[in-house]
This record gives structure tokens, sequence and C-alpha cells, in this order.
């Protein structure tokens, strides 16, 4: 049987619409930058199945699109973050060096495999200093892209970071940035949310930043 | 598993895959020596002695010693022997310093990945289930005179209550009732403790009951040393209740050697 010619434009412009029909079905998430530290904010009505996890002492993951294809990429994160850790010291491990990975490896999925990944992910870093956050956003293909400040994935990732960006100041309090997420959120999906996920990497939680805050402890102002 | 230079991350990982010994040793990196020919002569290795845990009233606290020797001489004075392991629970060494630190490093590397990878700590029981494990993998060292002998306690969460392992060189995993102790000086600290423990007691007497129990067991065993308060060398404590671990501070540490050595005196 003659194989069916398919140009590789055409293949790489239909896996990136399936990828991204995938990815715009699931809910968005939203990083801030805030004065002490990063505030990760995820629409998730379900209270066990996380969307945000701590990946190293600095270091968090938040992933939206297919279940089980950002678990497999989150648990890909801490394993690499904790050999690395272990074989060489702990402060080796660096947003950059894991959010170079995962792009590398979803680009790889994305032109090797007959499905994409219907992903895309954070990779966030909280610095010693607030000029030292970092916050990595990485698509379904692999491209990488550096963020300052405040950043979005998910369907409605472009509204969000509009609707971020107008609102983002310097220095602003844990409950400032959780209003200005929420805010966004309203402005871009025009509903009400089905369940906040709230963690933040904070400056001041010790070696391990990460950090849960249930959402009946948060309600916007 | 093969870490393919195309794809840089871990994607597999093995059964059931959130071990983390587990996933280095199929990585080619797993710490474990393989000693097959008997050496002659003993090796001279620093070896750290007393360390113990003793249960109070809602928690458990830890203590070792600061020094270590090699032979007949003294190799560290301020070497650490107790160490958090994770939120709820510390390990303390006895036996050959070298693969001690090195088996708790792993054993908190562990405790972290499973958490990270589940979502849910490891149960206490658990916890100390894998640590015997590793102490079983230093098997064939013991047989070379390398033996590292833990001392594991923590906070726990389902019970409620503080709790105390003690290991042998095998593996085995022993629960203690009230208060455990391992290395050359346990048998003195233990005799103390057997007169001294409380166990409805508080944090502050457990403490000063810990530092006594270094005191005795220092007084006779050459090679533990006691708290020195002309260098400023104190214990390390830590104490676990139901809001986690933390190091019990030094002044507290201090007035009870204080009061220990003067009772000596």
């Amino acid at each position: 049987m003659t194989p069916f010619y398919v140009a590789p434009e055409q293949l790489v412009r239909d896996k990136a619409e399936f990828a991204r029909k995938g990815i715009a079905r699931g809910r968005s998430i939203v990083a801030i930058e805030y004065e002490d530290g990063i505030l990760l904010l995820a629409e998730n009505p379900s209270l066990s199945l996380h969307k945000l996890s701590e990946v190293y002492d600095r270091v968090a993951f938040a992933g939206v699109g297919k279940y089980n294809e950002y678990e497999t990429l989150r648990k890909a994160g801490i394993r690499q973050a904790d050999v690395t850790g272990y074989l060489y010291s702990r402060r080796d491990v660096t947003g950059m060096g894991l959010a170079t990975a995962f792009s590398q490896t979803l680009g790889q999925i994305f032109s090797h495999e007959q499905k994409p990944f219907e992903v895309e992910m954070l990779i966030c870093e909280v610095g010693m200093e607030p000029s030292e956050n970092r916050l990595f956003k990485i698509t379904y293909d692999g491209t990488l892209y550096d963020q300052r400040q405040v950043t979005a994935i998910g369907g409605k990732s472009e509204a969000l970071e509009e609707a971020l960006r107008e609102g983002f100041e310097e220095g602003m309090s844990l409950q400032a940035a959780f209003d200005l997420g929420v805010a966004a959120f309203r402005t871009a999906e025009d509903r009400d949310p089905d369940g906040w996920e709230i963690a933040v990497l904070e400056r001041g939680n010790g070696r391990r930043t990460f950090r849960r805050i249930d959402p009946d402890d948060m309600s916007p102002t | 598993m093969k870490i393919n230079p195309d794809r840089p991350l871990p994607l597999d990982a093995p059964l059931p895959g959130s071990s983390f010994s587990d996933l280095i040793s199929s990585l080619g990196h797993a710490p474990a020596v393989d000693v097959t020919t008997r050496v002659e002569g003993k090796l001279e290795t620093p070896h750290g002695t007393t360390v113990l845990a003793l249960r109070y009233e809602g928690g458990v606290v830890m203590a070792g010693d600061r020094q270590a020797t090699e032979g007949y001489l003294v190799a560290h004075r301020h070497i650490k022997k107790v160490f958090s392991t994770d939120h709820f629970s510390a390990v303390a060494i006895a036996g050959t310093a070298g693969l001690a630190v090195e088996m708790v490093r792993l054993f908190q590397t562990e405790l972290e990945h499973y958490e990270k990878i589940e979502g849910t700590r490891l149960s206490l029981d658990g916890k100390a289930t894998f640590l015997s494990r590793l102490v079983r993998n230093q098997l064939p060292m013991a047989f070379q005179g390398l033996a590292v002998v833990p001392l594991f306690a923590g906070f726990d969460d389902i019970e409620s209550l503080g709790r105390v392992f003690s290991f042998d060189v095998v593996g085995g995993r022993y629960e203690e009732n009230d208060y455990g102790s391992t290395g050359s000086g346990s048998r003195l600290a233990k005799s103390y403790l057997r007169g001294a423990f409380q166990p409805d007691g508080t944090e502050e007497a457990a403490v000063s009951t810990a530092v006594g129990a270094l005191v005795a067991a220092a007084d006779e065993d050459t090679a533990t040393g006691g708290p020195d308060l002309i260098r400023d060398i104190l214990p390390n404590i830590v104490a676990i209740d139901s809001q986690g671990i933390r190091d019990v501070e030094e002044g507290l540490i201090r007035t009870a050697a204080e009061t220990a050595l003067g009772g000596v005196r």
C-alpha cells in the first residue's frame, strides 16, 4: 500500500490545532508576583486532583490540559529535580534548568509522536530577591516563554494575561494579588468560577517555600 | 531507565514510581558499596556514639552528643548526629559516620520525594519500614566492621503521639515504649533513663532528662562527648509534636547541661 503524502507544514498545523483544542477545553491558571513571592491561582473544582505542585525548594509546577499528561510531566520534573539535588547540591536545581528540560521533552514529543501532549505548563521559581523571580511558560510544542510579573496558561490565557497586566503593581500584598487574579478570571471568563486551588512560593517559608492555601481561608475583598 | 538526551526528563520510573532510592538505582547512582573481599586489619573511620530519644506527653525528644572518635582519638568535636528527616520525624545516627550521614541524606530525599510525588506524607510506620531497608542494605559493610545503627523518632498524626523506633545492624526494627538509645554509651544512657523517665512529663522535663542521660553516658564511656561548657559544645536536641519538628532552644539545653554537670560534681 502506498502511504499518503502529507506536507510537513500541514502535519504540524494539524497537530498544533489538535493540541490547542484540547487545551482550550481546560480551565486556566495564573501566576502573579507579590511582595513575598509568587501566587499561583487555578480554577479547579476538584479538591484532590491538583493542578499546582511543589517541584523543589523554590520551584513550583502548574499544568493545564489533559490530566494524565501533565501529571506525567509533573512527576518527571520532580524526579529530575530530586536526582540533581541529591547527586550535586540543592542549589544546583534551578527553574531555568527544569524549564529547558520540559521544553525539550515537549518539543520532542510534538515532533516525534503521533499525538502531541495537550498541555500547557508553568515553572515558577521564587528568588531570594523579587528581581530573581522566574516565570517560565511552556506550550504543547515545547516553546519556552520567559515571563515577568504575571503570566497565564490555559484556554483563556491571552485575555487573562491582558487583564493581569492592566491591574498589576509591584510589591502587592498576597490579598491584593489574589483579588487581581480573581478579577482577571471574571473579566476573561465572564462567568462564576468553579472553585479555586491556591498555592504560593513564599520567601519566608524556610527551605521549602511551597505552601498550599485553603480556599476557605482566602476570599476576594 | 536511561535518560535519553533527546528527551531529558525521566518520564517513566520503576514501579511503584514514588521511591527515590529505586529511581537512583535504576539510573545507576545507587549509593551501595559491595565489599566482597575481607579487608585485613581494621579500617579506622570516624564513629558516632551516644544518641537517644524519649517520649513525653504529646511528643518526642531526640538528642545526640557531638563527638566522633577514630580509634582512641577524637576525630571531630562538633559533628551533628540528630537530623530532621521531614516535618514530623528525625533520625539520630551511631556507627560509621561517613556511611550514616549518607544514609540520612538518602532517607531525607526519599521522604520528600514520596511526599511530592504522591501529594501526601508516608505514615510513620512506613518511614520506619523504609529506614530498616536502608540499614539492611548496609549489611555487607557491617560485616567489615562498618556498621550504621540509626534511631528513629517522630510524631504519628494518626495515633496522635510521639513514637520511637530502634534498629539493629541487620535492619531489624523495634518500637520502643518509652525511650530508646543506640551507640557505645547507650547502655549507660538507658540505665539513667530507666530511673529518670516520666511518661507524662513536659517537653522541658524531657529535654533535661535527655541531657542528664547524655552526661551519664559521657561520664563513663570514653567515646561519648558530654556537654562542654568551656568550649560551648552542647548536644543537638530536637522536639517533635503535633506542630512539627523544631530545634530545642540552646539556652534551655545549656541550663539543663549546667544542672546535670553540677549533679556530677
